[in-house]
């Protein structure tokens, strides 16, 4: 069998008395869509920085192909959360992905030549080569995630690690940027670990989901894992869900999370 | 005093000829200086930090009225003040909102202190009144040296951090992510700027320091958006400003801040303008909306402040 493109070993994370998770086996292979789902605070984006290496595991090991994981690994891609830039930041479309290729080298860039058909290739690749010169305080949400897309691929990554990438996009700009993450996986073989509140807007794309909640954890295919019974055990309370023409509804989550599972709108969440 | 006569004081170009030589020194110094404001002010920009110049300046001025009243070297005292409040503001100003109250509290404390010193300082008054608004004509070939020398540093220190730092200033997340590391980066910066502060003060004094190191960035930032542009221009509006100012200043009996303030105030202006001109022509969107619908969805977006809760409401099982 082939080396997983991330894996943990008997981890677990805690924060003084709080335990997040414990005793969590996982491999992910290469060519996996694996969705993270849970409500706050149930450390899906605590998980998300152990395989970064931004954070030390209480107890277990994590790997990132066969390595322990290591800050700024270069097998590691990361789109973050959409956050929008300020109007006078002074970085156009190429800039920003430009970044994603060579931000984290030492100097001032010099070899200008294939770095700038590397950085057009990317843009290429997400689409967004139309706006490529525009200032990104000017582009939309949906523009500046396709560039954060285009900055996560940049280093040809074994791992692409997306933490809630969809959230604040309009339905437009989410089914565009899931298949694009969706294609990386499938085409170039990268394992993609999506963290995310609304499994909807991806369902058709995702392998296995690992669900947190309450110190628990299940991993296992979508069918599996979200159904009514497994998701009640999670939450410790009767939780119901329905399946609805392709999509997953839960109902009466406890109120003390904000965790949502659109109602057959994966438009918005 | 009339007209003829005022207009004499500020603008005298008698004997120009031969003054000029006199300073060609102050003018390669200025030049040098007004590349360092300029390099600076860009991350300045980035990073948000107006006010910590503003702050930075205020104790490098304490430093530089201690050493004028110990009778030291004030560029050196000007540079300990400097380094000194930098790397206070660096360490416990992590998050904006601390910085700013830090700023706050070590700002007027720094000034307060300036002014005992020149108090106590019982020589020429022309040097207190020059720490405060700038005397580079008057210092001396050795001084002359150390603030190159600083300068050079400063200009290779950044030019070594530059993409890390850009990718630190622009986007902290990722740059974390992809393991550039944020923290020192910025105490490594707030350093730099330190020094670059205690040096544009030689020129504009500590009061018109934002001048040499905000004002001319602003400016760029107004009329172009790419990084190597932006910096260009930045320097460009710098070293004119300088440069221009001691030229203007030289027949006069006028500091040459307000020379060197205003003409860094007029590019600004005229940037803004180009700006706004710029931006109703749509010159900044090159090609235009990318897909069709988009520049329309966008407002969409942003328009919706909480979409989670919205979903919450509507899933919540009817009783």
């Amino acid at each position: 069998m082939s080396t997983p493109a991330a894996s943990l070993q008997n981890a677990s994370l805690s924060f003084g008395n709080r335990v997040l998770w414990h005793d969590l086996d996982l491999q992910i292979n290469p060519g996996e869509f694996f969705a993270v789902l849970g409500p706050n605070g149930s450390g899906k984006t605590s998980l998300m920085r152990v395989l970064l290496g931004l954070q030390p595991l209480s107890h277990g090991t994590a790997q990132i192909d066969g390595r322990p994981v290591a800050r700024g690994s270069r097998d590691i891609g990361y789109i973050p959360q959409q956050k929008s830039f300020a109007p006078g930041t002074p970085l156009r479309a190429r800039d920003l992905v430009g970044l994603g290729v060579d931000g984290d080298r030492w100097g001032i860039r010099f070899r200008s030549r294939g770095f700038r058909r590397r950085v057009d290739e990317l843009l290429e690749q997400v689409g967004a080569t139309s706006y490529a010169d525009a200032p990104v305080g000017l582009l939309s949400g949906g523009e500046q995630q396709r560039l954060r897309a285009a900055q996560a691929l940049a280093t040809d990554p074994k791992v692409l690690l997306c933490d809630e990438p969809l959230l604040s996009l309009d339905l437009h700009h989410q089914q565009a940027v899931s298949s694009l993450i969706n294609r990386q996986c499938r085409v170039n073989g990268s394992a993609v670990v999506f963290v995310t509140h609304e499994i909807n807007p991806v369902i058709e794309y995702v392998d296995r989901v690992l669900y947190l909640a309450g110190g628990q954890f299940r991993v296992g295919a979508p069918e599996e894992v979200m159904t009514t019974e497994v998701l009640s055990a999670l939450y410790n309370s009767h939780v119901e869900v329905i399946r609805n023409k392709g999509r997953i509804v839960v109902l009466g989550l406890p109120d003390a999370t904000t965790h949502h599972h659109g109602a057959g709108q994966d438009g918005e969440q | 005093m009339d007209f003829s006569e005022l207009w004499g004081a500020v603008f005298n170009f008698q004997d120009y000829a031969e003054l000029l030589p006199l300073v060609r020194n102050s003018l390669l110094a200025g030049a040098v200086l007004g590349l360092v404001g300029g390099m600076v002010g860009v991350f300045v920009m980035m990073r948000d930090l107006a006010f910590a110049v503003h702050g930075i300046a205020e104790l490098s001025f304490a430093g530089a009225a201690f050493a004028l009243l110990i009778g030291a070297n004030v560029v050196f005292g000007s540079l300990a003040g400097s380094v000194v409040a930098a790397l206070i503001i660096g360490f416990l100003g992590v998050r904006a909102r601390d910085r700013n109250s830090i700023i706050g509290v070590v700002m007027p404390f720094g000034l307060g202190l300036g002014i005992l010193f020149l108090s106590l300082y019982q020589g020429r008054s022309a040097n207190k009144f020059g720490l405060l608004t700038g005397q580079i004509v008057a210092v001396d070939t050795v001084q002359l040296g150390l603030l190159t020398g600083c300068s050079v540093f400063v200009i290779l220190a950044l030019l070594a951090v530059w993409r890390p730092l850009t990718f630190a200033s622009v986007d902290p997340e990722l740059a974390e992510a992809r393991g550039v590391p944020v923290g020192k980066l910025g105490i490594a910066f707030m350093f730099l700027l330190g020094l670059a502060v205690a040096l544009s003060i030689q020129v504009v004094g500590a009061l018109l320091v934002l001048a040499l190191v905000i004002t001319p960035a602003a400016a760029a930032l107004r009329v172009a958006s790419s990084p190597r542009l932006v910096v260009l221009l930045s320097v460009l509006f710098a070293m004119v400003s300088v440069v221009g100012g001691i030229l203007l200043a030289l027949g006069g009996r006028i500091p040459i801040s307000p020379y060197v303030t205003t003409i860094s105030f007029v590019i600004y202006l005229v940037c803004r303008l180009v700006g706004g001109w710029r931006q109703r022509r749509g010159l900044d969107r090159k090609a235009g909306p990318a897909l069709p619908g988009v520049r329309v969805t966008a407002g969409v977006e942003r328009q919706d402040p909480a979409p989670a809760a919205k979903t919450a409401l509507r899933e919540r099982p009817n009783p």
